[in-house]
């Protein structure tokens, strides 16, 4: 069934699809609306499953933990100070091997106080052991939920995931998205029933305390796990599209890549925009493309790989910045590239922090700065901030 | 003939961690013969997390889900939600923590979980100090005491403030049932824990737990020194029930030296310092039992 949605209309849509049993939440803009919904649904019935009022977003975490080691689904959301709030219990549900899928609606830091859009709260917990699957749109805010529970609660995975959907740009705009079946959705995603937890008649302790004899090897199995979820986001994305049409079964989509003199590697709702920029340059003759990048977290360093065996200059855009340095996944696409470094040029850009808008002009100019640089002799290693007031834009 | 009341079952493995004449080890123990099989312990961080063990051996014959440390409440909360949705009722839910990951990094989410009418039996086991980290000053600490933290040093300053009254906030808060315990009364302790696994909603015991590095008393003394702080009326025995307060033993009959002088952490009480202590002692309990003859 299509309908017209918010972001958050959709990823509480999903939540329920999936028959989460237990939801924590805690207010905070733009996310508000998404545990709003989901205390409706289940005030109304429409949901089997508890709703949890905790008193912070770290009881949230904590809540889910409790709830996700007896054996229930669960899912909670949350924003920008509401994430850096949860970030000890982001550590402990991963450590923990719990599958809590959470909608992270993206929203700047402060301060300066600011509600709007940017990734930085997200690729401040990069580190946390989490997944971490970008939408572009409210579709994805949906579809990409679904597609969470299905790679989390593999058995050889077991990961917690976040599902990021920019504030505002998706969290409060209509949009048409496709509402599965709840049977389709049941008939994808089985029920919950993971092989670690509490059982009365088996007594274990879950969470002890370990020794440095064993400790790394715990965290090699989290790595492990993070290594194996790759070829499970595809093999899912492959059956979510068999099952629903549509198709996920790459951690990189590619947009007009094929014969592409350089590619900006995006995330998020902004690859939209780029993507528009990247119609407009083909139709002027400039061979460009986008390479979204849905999944950040684990990083999908062979599709780049891939990707980089056709295009030589790559340009990555990122919505955040780290302090002292640049873009995280400028750092992380460049790292990933090291090894065809040779002919190969990798720029970063920072734009869209705290819901600056990132318009079509913006990722034109993205897009001739690529292949002005691939042109000249230069190499590549500075950073540009994109869409600045005081004209520093470089070009 | 007198008879054995205290359950034979043991839910507590030899081989555990704790230190010799470690007081929350032995309530631990009387707790779980309480409790009984069906029971999920949920745990912070505090001596506890070490004195379960080290993986992959648990000494606890219940499941135990060991979490941060400022957490018990939120993660109470989360388990019986899952119960409730499994549909399973013939659980209960504790939250086991110390007095720091209760009274201090720990409130905001114990008060939430009381909030949320969590079903579940929140133990704190009182030693008086973050002990874990290796004896810091807490709400818990006593007046006068000392502590690394409160180490007295050349300007003679130690902890200057009594303990804070964690069971009037959580009563203002609204538990179902709240109830002081020690393990130098444990038919009491077992009754009063039988009894709260029988009524629904937040329900909190408070259990002074010696700890004989963290108070600087010989191993042997742990239970001779509980008794001495109920014997003192240091820490009364009560119970609160459906806004009724109970003294479960008015057996106060000895001054608070007898306690105090006891413990290396006290040693260096003035005679000034034991009047005034003693004084509030006495006004305390007068309070007390004022209180439980107005609601009983
Ligand atoms: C957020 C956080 N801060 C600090 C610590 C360090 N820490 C671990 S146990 C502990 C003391 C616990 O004290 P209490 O709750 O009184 O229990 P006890 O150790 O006395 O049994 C502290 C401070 C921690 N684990 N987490
Ligand atoms: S330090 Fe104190 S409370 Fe901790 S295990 Fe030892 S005796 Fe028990």
């Amino acid at each position: 069934m299509i309908d017209l949605m918010t972001g958050n209309v959709a990823a509480a849509k999903a939540a329920m699809l999936a028959g989460v049993e237990v939801v924590a939440a805690y207010p905070i803009t733009p996310q508000t609306s998404i545990s709003e919904k989901l205390a409706e649904m289940v005030a109304n019935d429409e949901i089997k499953a508890k709703y949890i009022k905790v008193e912070s977003e770290h009881s949230a975490m904590a809540a889910l933990i409790g709830a996700s080691y007896m054996g229930a689904r669960t899912f909670t959301a949350t924003s920008s100070q509401g994430l850096a709030l949860m970030h000890e219990m982001l550590f402990w549900a991963a450590g923990a091997r719990r599958p809590i899928v959470m909608t992270v609606v993206s929203r700047s830091l402060g301060p300066p106080w600011n509600i709007w859009t940017d990734h930085m709260d997200v690729i401040g917990e990069r580190d946390t052991g989490w997944m971490q699957f970008f939408c572009e749109n409210n579709q994805e805010a949906l579809d990409l939920i679904l597609l969470a529970y299905k790679v989390a609660e593999d058995k050889e995975v077991m990961l917690p995931t976040m599902v990021i959907e920019d504030g505002f740009i998706l969290s409060h705009t209509f949009e048409k998205v496709d509402i599965p079946a709840k049977e389709e959705v049941d008939f994808f995603l089985p029920p919950f029933n993971p092989d670690v937890k509490v059982n009365f008649r088996k007594p274990r302790r879950y969470g002890s305390l370990v020794m440095p004899d064993w400790t790394m090897e715990f965290r090699y199995n989290n790595y492990l796990a993070m290594e194996k979820a790759k070829k499970k986001f595809a093999e899912a994305g492959s059956a979510f599209s068999k099952a629903f049409g549509r198709d996920y079964s790459s951690l990189i989509e590619s947009y007009r890549c094929e014969g592409a003199e350089a590619v900006l590697i995006i995330t998020g709702s902004a690859a939209g925009t780029a993507k528009v920029a990247a119609d407009r340059m083909r139709e002027r003759g400039k061979k460009v493309g986008v390479a979204k990048m849905r999944v950040f977290r684990p990083f999908p360093n062979e599709e780049l790989l891939k990707l980089a065996e056709n295009v030589r200059t790559i340009g990555v855009f990122d919505r955040s910045y780290t302090f002292g340095y640049g873009g995280a996944i400028y750092s992380e696409v460049r790292n990933a590239l090291f090894s065809l470094a040779a002919d190969l040029k990798v720029k970063g850009y920072i734009g869209g922090l705290g819901g600056r808008d990132v318009t079509e002009t913006d990722f034109e100019k993205i897009f001739d700065d690529l292949l002005t640089l691939r042109r000249s002799g230069l190499a590549s290693n500075q950073v540009d901030w994109v869409g600045l007031k005081d004209g520093s834009m470089r070009w | 003939m007198s008879k054995f009341t205290i359950p034979k079952e043991e839910y507590l493995s030899k081989g555990h961690s704790g230190c010799a004449g470690c007081g929350a080890t032995l309530l631990a123990r009387f707790c779980l013969k309480a409790l009984g099989p069906k029971t999920i312990i949920n745990s912070p961080a505090c001596c506890w997390s070490v004195v379960q063990g080290v993986w992959p051996r648990a000494a606890l014959k219940v499941p135990v889900v060991d979490h941060a440390f400022e957490c018990t409440g939120a993660v109470s909360s989360g388990i019986r939600a899952a119960l409730e949705i499994k549909g399973i009722d013939d659980v209960t839910v504790v939250g086991w923590a110390g007095d720091g990951g209760t009274a201090d990094i720990g409130l905001q989410s114990l008060s939430g979980a009381i909030d949320r009418r969590t079903d579940f039996l929140y133990i704190m086991y009182d030693n008086e100090a973050y002990m874990n980290t290796g004896v810091q000053t807490s709400g818990c600490t006593p007046l006068y005491a000392w502590t690394n933290t409160d180490p007295g040093g050349k300007k003679r300053e130690w902890r200057n403030i009594g303990k804070k009254r964690i069971m009037d906030m959580l009563i203002a808060n609204g538990i179902v049932y709240g109830a002081t315990v020690s393990i130098a009364y444990p038919e009491d302790l077992i009754a009063k824990i039988k009894k709260s696994r029988c009524i629904k909603g937040p329900k909190f015991i408070h259990a002074l737990s010696p700890c004989p590095p963290g108070w600087k008393i010989p191993t042997s003394k742990s239970v001779e020194v509980a008794r001495l702080a109920t014997q003192t009326g240091i820490f009364p025995l009560y119970e609160y029930e459906n806004g009724v307060m109970t003294l479960s033993k008015d057996i106060k009959n000895k001054p608070v030296e007898e306690y105090l002088m006891l413990q290396g952490r006290f040693r260096h009480l003035t005679s000034e310092m034991l009047f005034e202590i003693q004084k509030k002692v006495d006004e305390e309990y007068e309070a007390l039992k004022a209180r439980c003859q107005r609601s009983g």
